[in-house]
Order: structure tokens, then sequence, then C-alpha cells
């Protein structure tokens, strides 16, 4: 009896994966972007460690200071210091943003492998959902979405998550109806195996290069998403500290203390940034059409 | 041409109708009695009731959808939960400020991302090539925020261009132009970061085709080469990546207005938010999805226009 071998071709993934290495490795802007990024996370992680201050620990005396050894970005209109705030704040946006993303992630790429592979009516109204999903602005969806179910964490991740899920779904279809033709997919029917287990097994690797390009992109669109819901006050309720309030309320202070608000919004940039750098040298090295 | 527009116009109105449907379901799943969000916990039952009948939430749910889906073809969004002015009325009067901030931001996405998508792909891989790439990826991370507070620091608060809060006053033309500039460059500059990578890609592509090579075989003049055969062509691009990001126009938009002070859908928005009227906030819903539906269509008829292989396929 001969056997089949119906493993995805190990060559294509594992020098898929070799040479996106190579490629980050080649491309410095996105390397400095992960650097910057896990430099971030860890901030935020160990940000009880790091905090000079307490982030709730009001300190009239000290209100709206620049900064200074005491308050290295200055205090708020409470005397809150700014930089444990930032830290804390953090740990908000990025474990919304992440958790969303992630959650866009499986769920997106499930609907669209399932529309991929299935084809026929399912394809259709999958996509038609998802067309009709995107014809929503997106900050406005989540807007509605979390002032309709209530502001907290996870309405919050709901909204994102339901605003972004789209992207992940159409980028996942595509390939998907390319790869079912594939030898190895057809062996796999072949050998009568669940189409469960061929779209989760033998396709899903398959297509992760893209989606783990997309998917950095879009947790920096989400972190903003995150700071955007936060500054129209539709955030995680307060004491917590989240970047978008400290920006709308710093702003209220904006002729006497404009600090108190930019920082944030730095500290807003530079996670999203980060994130697009490394998305951006990820999706040149995966689409070498863009690389030129 | 008309058959295609046509054909493409019959396309939407299934994803309308789905966009009505969600906006539909999302607010009736809402928690939460609206009555009693509305008149407060201390109202009397018969205020309740009142309020109930009146907003019809006692007829039974496919009755209530019914009742949208006529109201909006005789072009009703119903009346505001709060106010009772018809949601037509307050969008159509804020409508028209957010549609010149979306415009004055197009304006001055295109005319500084066009020309440095061009300078880049012209000096593809040289130093200013480079810069800008850089530029462009800070400029798509900038929180739409951020760009207005800086703006305002600057041009409002050191400089004293501009004014802190762009509140049209007078209402004359110049008034209205003058309180547009700041708010419109802040968006704007989100848009040139998009713009500008879609010109120098599509300038790229272009500059890699046939016509092109024959043309300047033929000796044509370097500028004449850019301006009459590269850019007409590379202009098709961009005017997509408009329409694409109108959405994200739209929603930095809500966030500008606020920061501005400035009327339009995005004090409307949290206006509605924080006075709970749902009936205001299923209208904005439907009114930026049309607006989005719209512009999508008008960006695949103007490409059929000026492409014809669209059609084709």
């Amino acid at each position: 009896m001969t056997t089949v071998d119906t493993t995805p071709p190990a060559s294509e993934t594992r020098s898929t994966a070799a040479s996106l290495l190579r490629l980050a490795r080649k491309n410095k802007l996105s390397t400095f972007g992960l650097v910057m990024f896990v430099l971030i996370l860890l901030a935020a992680v160990f940000a009880p460690l790091i905090a000079p201050h307490d982030p709730l620990a009001q300190n009239i005396v000290d209100r709206l200071q620049d900064r200074s050894a005491e308050y290295p970005l200055g205090t708020d209109k409470f005397g809150r210091d700014t930089f444990s705030r930032i830290l804390y704040g953090l740990r908000v946006s990025l474990l919304i943003g992440l958790t969303s993303t992630a959650l866009a992630m499986v769920l997106g790429c499930a609907l669209g492998i399932i529309a991929g592979y299935r084809g026929g009516w399912i394809d259709t109204v999958i996509m038609r959902c998802m067309d009709m999903l995107l014809a929503f602005p997106t900050l406005i969806t989540g807007l509605f979405i979390v002032a309709v179910l209530g502001a907290n964490f996870i309405n919050i991740v709901l909204a994102i998550t339901v605003t972004i899920l789209p992207k992940f779904a159409r980028v996942a279809r595509a390939p998907t109806i390319a790869l079912k033709e594939r030898e190895f997919v057809e062996a796999a029917r072949a050998l009568g195996y669940s189409d469960t287990r061929i779209m989760s097994i033998h396709i899903a690797p398959n297509i992760m290069g893209e989606v783990v390009v997309l998917a950095s992109l879009w947790a920096a669109y989400a972190i903003r998403i995150e700071a955007y819901l936060s500054f129209i006050g539709l955030g995680v309720a307060p004491p917590t500290p989240t970047l978008g309030t400290m920006i709308r309320d710093g702003f209220n202070n904006i002729l006497d203390a404009p600090y108190v608000s930019i920082y944030p919004g730095f500290a807003v940039l530079l996670v999203v940034l980060s994130l697009n750098l490394v998305g951006d040298g990820l999706r040149d090295a995966i689409d070498p059409k863009l690389r030129d | 041409m008309a058959r295609y527009i046509i054909q493409r116009l019959l396309s939407t109105i299934p994803t309308l109708f789905g966009i009505l449907t969600i906006v539909f379901v999302m607010i009736r799943i809402a928690p939460g009695d609206p009555a009693l969000a509305i008149l407060g916990d201390n109202a009397s039952q018969e205020a309740l009731n009142a309020f109930r009948e009146r907003m019809g939430l006692n007829d039974p749910m496919i009755v209530q959808y019914w009742d949208f889906l006529k109201g909006l073809f005789s072009g009703s969004l119903g009346t505001s939960m709060v106010t009772g002015t018809p949601v037509t009325e307050s969008i159509g009067e804020v409508l028209p400020f957010t549609l010149e901030l979306a415009f004055g931001a197009i304006f001055f996405g295109v005319i500084i991302g066009v020309p440095l998508g061009i300078i880049s792909a012209l000096w593809r891989n040289g130093w200013l090539d480079y810069f800008f790439r850089v530029v462009s990826l800070l400029g798509l991370s900038f929180p739409a925020f951020l760009t207005a507070i800086l703006l305002i620091l600057w041009l409002s608060i050191e400089w004293r261009i501009f004014p802190v809060i762009s509140t049209p006053t007078s209402g004359g033309l110049w008034d209205r132009i003058y309180n547009l500039i700041l708010p419109a460059l802040s968006l704007g500059l989100i848009m040139v970061a998009y713009i500008m990578r879609s010109a120098r890609s599509a300038m790229l592509d272009v500059l890699g085709e046939d016509y092109i090579r024959t043309a300047r075989a033929k000796g044509a003049p370097g500028r004449r080469l850019i301006w009459h055969h590269a850019l007409r062509n590379a202009l098709i691009p961009i005017v997509t990546v408009v329409g694409l990001y109108f959405g994200l126009l739209i929603g930095n938009a809500v966030l500008t207005e606020i920061i501005f002070n400035r009327p339009g859908l995005g004090k409307l928005i949290v206006l509605s938010l924080n006075q709970r009227d749902y009936t205001t906030l299923q209208g904005l819903m439907v009114v930026s999805a049309l607006m989005i539906v719209i512009v999508n269509l008008l960006t695949d008829i103007c490409y059929a226009l000026v492409d014809p292989r669209v059609k084709l396929k």
C-alpha cells in the first residue's frame, strides 16, 4: 500500500519563513520597528516596576508641572505623574488593541477560508456580509457599537474586532481559492479527511504570511481606534488611565500646559509607528512587486 | 457604459439593505429601555408608556422594521428621541460642514501628496525617496488628534495665524474658508501619506510601461513626458485611493471636528451619544454608510470612464 503525503510541502513553508527572516533582517527599518514595539510592550508589562509614581495618586501642589527629575514627563491638572500614567495607559491600549486584532484575525481568517474553500452560496453570503461591514466607516461603527452596548473592556474589544474582521476575511479568501486546487489539498480530500481538518491543517498555515502582515498593520489601527474611542469618552471607565482620555483631559489645559496632552499623543504615535514599520517591512518582503 | 452603471447601481441594493438591517438590529439589541434612558428613573409609568407609544416601541419588531424602511423610502429618518426634531433636519444642518472639511482635506492631501509621490518615484531609491517614504510612514501613524493639537499649538497659539476654535461666525464665504483651512490641513495631512504612497507606486508602474519608453525613444522632453504621458495615467489609481479612504476620512473628520469645535457630524454624534438619542444615532449611521456606498459607486464609475477595460471584468 502506498502512502500519500498530505502535509503541505514543508520546504515551501520553511523557505517562506526563512526568506521572511532574511528580508526582515535586511530591512533595517522594520527591525527597528520590531525592537521599538518589543520595548514598548515590555514597558507596559512591567509598568508597576518602572513607573516612578502611582498613576492614580493625586498631588494638587504639583499640578501641571513641566518635566523634572521627579516627574519625567510632567504632571496633569490633578498633579498625577504623566509618565506613570502613560505606562499604565499603554497596558490598556495594547491589551485592547492586540486582543481585538487576534480575535479579528482568527474569526476573519476562519470566515475567509470557509468562504473560499466552500464557494457557492456560502461564499456569497459570507462575503456579502463582509462587504456590508466594510461599508461603515470603521471609527463610526466602533463608536456606535460601544455607545449602544456600553463602554467597557469587552464591548470595546468587540467593537474593534467587528470593524477590522472583514479585512482579514478578504485576505484569507483569495489564496484559499488558489490553494484548494493544489495537489496536497486534493490528496487530503482523496484520503477522506474532513473539510474542517483540511481547512485548519492544510490551508490555514499556508496563508499565514499575508495574514501576519495584515495583523501588524491592523493592530496599529486597532490601537488607534481604542485611543480615539477613549478620547471621545467611550473608553474603559476611569480612573484607569487610557491614552485617549489623557489627551482629551490635557487638551482642556492646552494653553497653560500643552505637554499634558502631547506626551500621551506621542505614546500612541510610537506604538502605531512601530507596528506600521514592522508590517510595512514584512509586506515588502513577501510582495516582491512592492519591493522594487 | 449606461449598462455598467445600472449594473453597479443594482449591485449596491443588497448591500444597502443589509446596512439598514444591521443598523436597525443594533439599535434594538441595545440593553436597557430607551424610554427609561431618556426620561430618567423618576418618570411616571404614564409618561414612559406615552413615550414608547409615540416612538413605536410597543409595536412588534417586524412592524417597527417595516416602519423604519417605509420612512426611509419617503426620505425620513424618524424624529429625534430627545428633541423631537426630524433627524434628516439635524443631519442636513451639519452635513455640509463635514463635507466641506472632507473635500478640503482631499484638496490638501492631493496638492501635497501627489508632487511628493512623483518626486519619490522619479528619484526612486535615492535619499529623497527614502526620506519621503519614512515621512509617509510617520504620517500614516499619526493619530488624528495629535496632528490637530500640534497644528493648533504652532499655527494658532504660537504664530496666531488661525483661530483655535474653528466655528464660522459671520457666515461670509471668506470667514468660512478661513475657519476651514486649519482643520482641513490637519485632516489632509493624514491623507497626504496615503495619496503620496499611491502616487509613487502608480507613477512607478506607468514609468515602466512601453508607451513611456516609446515616447522617450521618440525624444519627448522629460518634463512633457512626465506631465503629459505619465501623470495623466498615474492619476487613475490616485482617484481610487481617495475613494477607498473616504471612510477613514469621515471617521477622522469626526475627531477633527471635536478638537476644532466645528459643527458637523462629529459633534452631532457626540451629542446624541451623550443624550442616548438612538434615533439620531441610527440616522447618522445610515447617512455615513450611504456616503461610503455612494463614494465607492462614483469611484467605480470614474474608473470605468477612464479605463474601459474595467467594464469587461
